[in-house]
């Protein structure tokens, strides 16, 4: 029953011995949908990882709201990747505390983000509304189901796509916005995330149409059955998947070299089949070549070519008081 | 109150009052005090006109009107069915009583997110319920009040039903024969005894539905100035890293729901002198 002194001793010696192989843990921080992906992706590159370096490494994984996770990063949860949706939340790493770099976005390639995805529109089967375009889904009379840009993503991806492919057409800044209100005066319910509206819209059954990322699109039909149609706009946003190891708590775990491995994995060709599993777009041509009838070719644009970048969009767009605040005031019903 | 009450009084007959106030204070402090306290010190990042516009604006004056309006209303609501089925569960005996007395609790086990969707499908117009009424209820303010009338019934439920039970049955048959009507009896011996309970109920109920979030969420639509409640407005606030300007809300919301409970606390105070100490 109980401890010897020579047991005691030898779990001493052990637990002196240990942390040489103790740190063979990750931990990545990544956003709420990104979790099936990410359980897939560990699976892959731990048998990976063993293979190369014989080491086993222990991976675990985080999800949540995004700008909440980058928080959490902030104040102390000891990521060493951090993988997310939005530019923005790991600039927040290097704004505050220095976590990251100010240059970050500019170690991996494809601006580190190694996987896309494209806003799209979900309507009912058949289209009986006949939306095609942004413009459309400012009609009077349509109900637009979009999560609420002040704390989703999802929601704040939509808003830029609807305006940024309104630029792109060659439309002015006040047009723009008029469009965005026309879009936003359509919108009954302001979901807190995406899942949240694809409730409302699926299976609720309230609304023509439903904005959202094309890598959700397979899940709702697979969920709520086969009752929705994809509607590819002529152009639309690029929702960029940015990565990066967290540089603070890898130098200070001695953690760099797997945590880097892992990035690294992500843009293999192993690691980007992986993700076209999970409907992500991958960035190697010759596995999207292979996948190119699950993501139909469309003119797309990242929030840096339209809005200077992502923390700029937030300010202008975003912030209280800025455009959307202002825009959902005047369209108040 | 309570407190400084016993502080007063410097020896007390029961042993051991220095170590378990000592103990309570140390509690209190690391529990409640010190996270309230933090949060309050990150306001006092803001400048007194940033805090008085990050407090002020036109969305979030029409969210306190939701969230302490919706909430008082749940509360007062769940204070007459919370007495009923109190009254019931103490006073009658029919079968299916135990499961009825569990159902009581199940606001306070359920995951708040699971209960504001399940209530949005059934009060939304394609819902079991909603589809008969001839207007909205989820998506509006009247949502948000179906989901804190949901989480708040146990509290007073739980607070009366051990006031009732002790409530001895010779105290109204003694009004029955010196001629009281039932209304009577009820009016001036019955529910005097419960005030403090009722209160004590109302009180938690409020208190609860000022700070709910998981649930309301789902059910409210979230329209600014429409059906935004302030929990909602500090979240955004949070999103855009500001952390200075959701615990200025958060404060407001704190010093306003401490007043309140302290107003609450008196009243309650009021009622249980005023009966003469029974309960």
């Amino acid at each position: 029953m109980f401890p010897t002194r020579r047991s005691l001793l030898a779990a001493l010696t052990l637990a002196l011995a240990l942390p040489a192989h103790a740190q063979s843990t990750l931990l990545n921080v990544s956003y709420d949908v990104s979790r099936e992906f990410y359980k897939d992706f560990n699976t892959a590159f731990a048998a990976d990882w063993k293979q190369r370096t014989g080491q086993s490494l222990t991976l675990n994984q985080s999800h949540g709201g995004s700008s909440k996770q980058a928080r959490s990063v902030v104040d102390g949860l000891e990521a060493d990747v951090i993988t997310m949706n939005q530019h923005n939340d790991i600039d927040l790493l290097a704004q505050r505390g220095g976590l990251v770099p100010a240059d970050w976005a500019k170690r991996l390639p494809h601006n580190s983000s190694p996987t896309t995805s494209v806003s799209v529109i979900l309507v009912r089967k058949g289209n009986p509304k006949n939306i095609r375009e942004w413009t459309d889904l400012g009609r009077a009379g349509l109900q637009v189901i979009i999560p609420n840009p002040k704390t989703s993503g999802n929601g704040r991806y939509t808003y830029l796509a609807a305006w940024g492919a309104a630029v792109k057409n060659g439309v002015s800044h006040d047009a723009a916005k008029a469009l965005v209100t026309r879009i936003f005066a359509n919108v009954p319910v302001l979901d807190g995330g995406g899942r949240g509206a694809t409730t409302t819209f699926a299976q609720r059954n309230l609304g023509d149409a439903l904005v959202t990322f094309e890598s959700e699109a397979p899940l709702i039909v697979k969920e709520f059955g086969d009752h929705f149609e994809v509607v590819y706009p002529r152009r639309t946003i690029l929702a960029e998947n940015p990565v990066s190891v967290v540089d603070k708590v890898v130098d200070r775990k001695g953690t760099r070299k797997p945590a880097e491995a892992y990035l690294q994995y992500l843009y293999s060709p192993a690691g980007q089949e992986l993700a076209v599993k999970h409907n992500l777009r991958p960035r190697d041509p010759k596995v999207l070549a292979r996948h190119a009838k699950r993501f139909p070719a469309v003119e797309t644009f990242p929030v840096d070519e339209v809005f200077g970048s992502w923390s700029q969009a937030q300010k202008e767009h975003f912030n209280d008081g800025a455009l959307y605040d202002q825009i959902i005031a005047s369209s108040k019903r | 109150m309570l407190l400084s009450r016993t502080l007063l009084k410097r020896h007390t007959v029961l042993p051991g009052f220095d170590l378990a106030l000592g103990l309570s204070i140390l509690y209190l402090s690391l529990i409640v005090l010190v996270p309230l306290s933090a949060a309050f010190l990150k306001t006092f990042t803001l400048t007194w006109p940033q805090f008085v516009e990050a407090v002020s604006t036109p969305r979030v004056l029409a969210s306190y009107r939701l969230t302490f309006g919706a909430s008082f209303l749940a509360a007062l609501l769940n204070v007459v069915f919370g007495l009923i089925v109190a009254w019931v569960l103490v006073r009658y005996r029919f079968p299916g009583k135990r499961l009825v007395d569990a159902l009581v609790d199940l606001p306070f086990a359920l995951p708040t997110a699971v209960a504001g969707i399940a209530l949005t499908a059934i009060w939304a117009q394609n819902g079991s319920l909603g589809q008969y009424l001839p207007f909205k209820v989820s998506y509006t303010p009247l949502g948000v009040w179906v989901a804190l009338v949901f989480i708040g019934l146990p509290f007073v439920v739980r607070t009366v039903q051990p006031v009732l039970e002790d409530l001895s049955r010779e105290l109204e048959e003694a009004a029955a024969t010196l001629g009281a009507s039932r209304w009577q009896t009820v009016r001036l011996v019955v529910l005097p005894i419960l005030m403090p309970a009722l209160l004590t109920g109302f009180a938690l109920a409020f208190a609860r539905a000022l700070g709910e979030y998981g649930s309301v969420i789902f059910i409210a639509g979230n329209m600014p100035m429409i059906s935004e409640i302030t929990p909602l407005l500090i979240i955004t606030k949070l999103e855009q890293y500001d952390y200075a300007g959701a615990t200025a809300i958060a404060v407001v919301m704190l010093v306003a729901s401490f007043a309140m409970l302290l107003t609450i606390n008196l009243l309650q105070a009021w009622a249980r002198r005023r009966q003469g100490g029974v309960a």
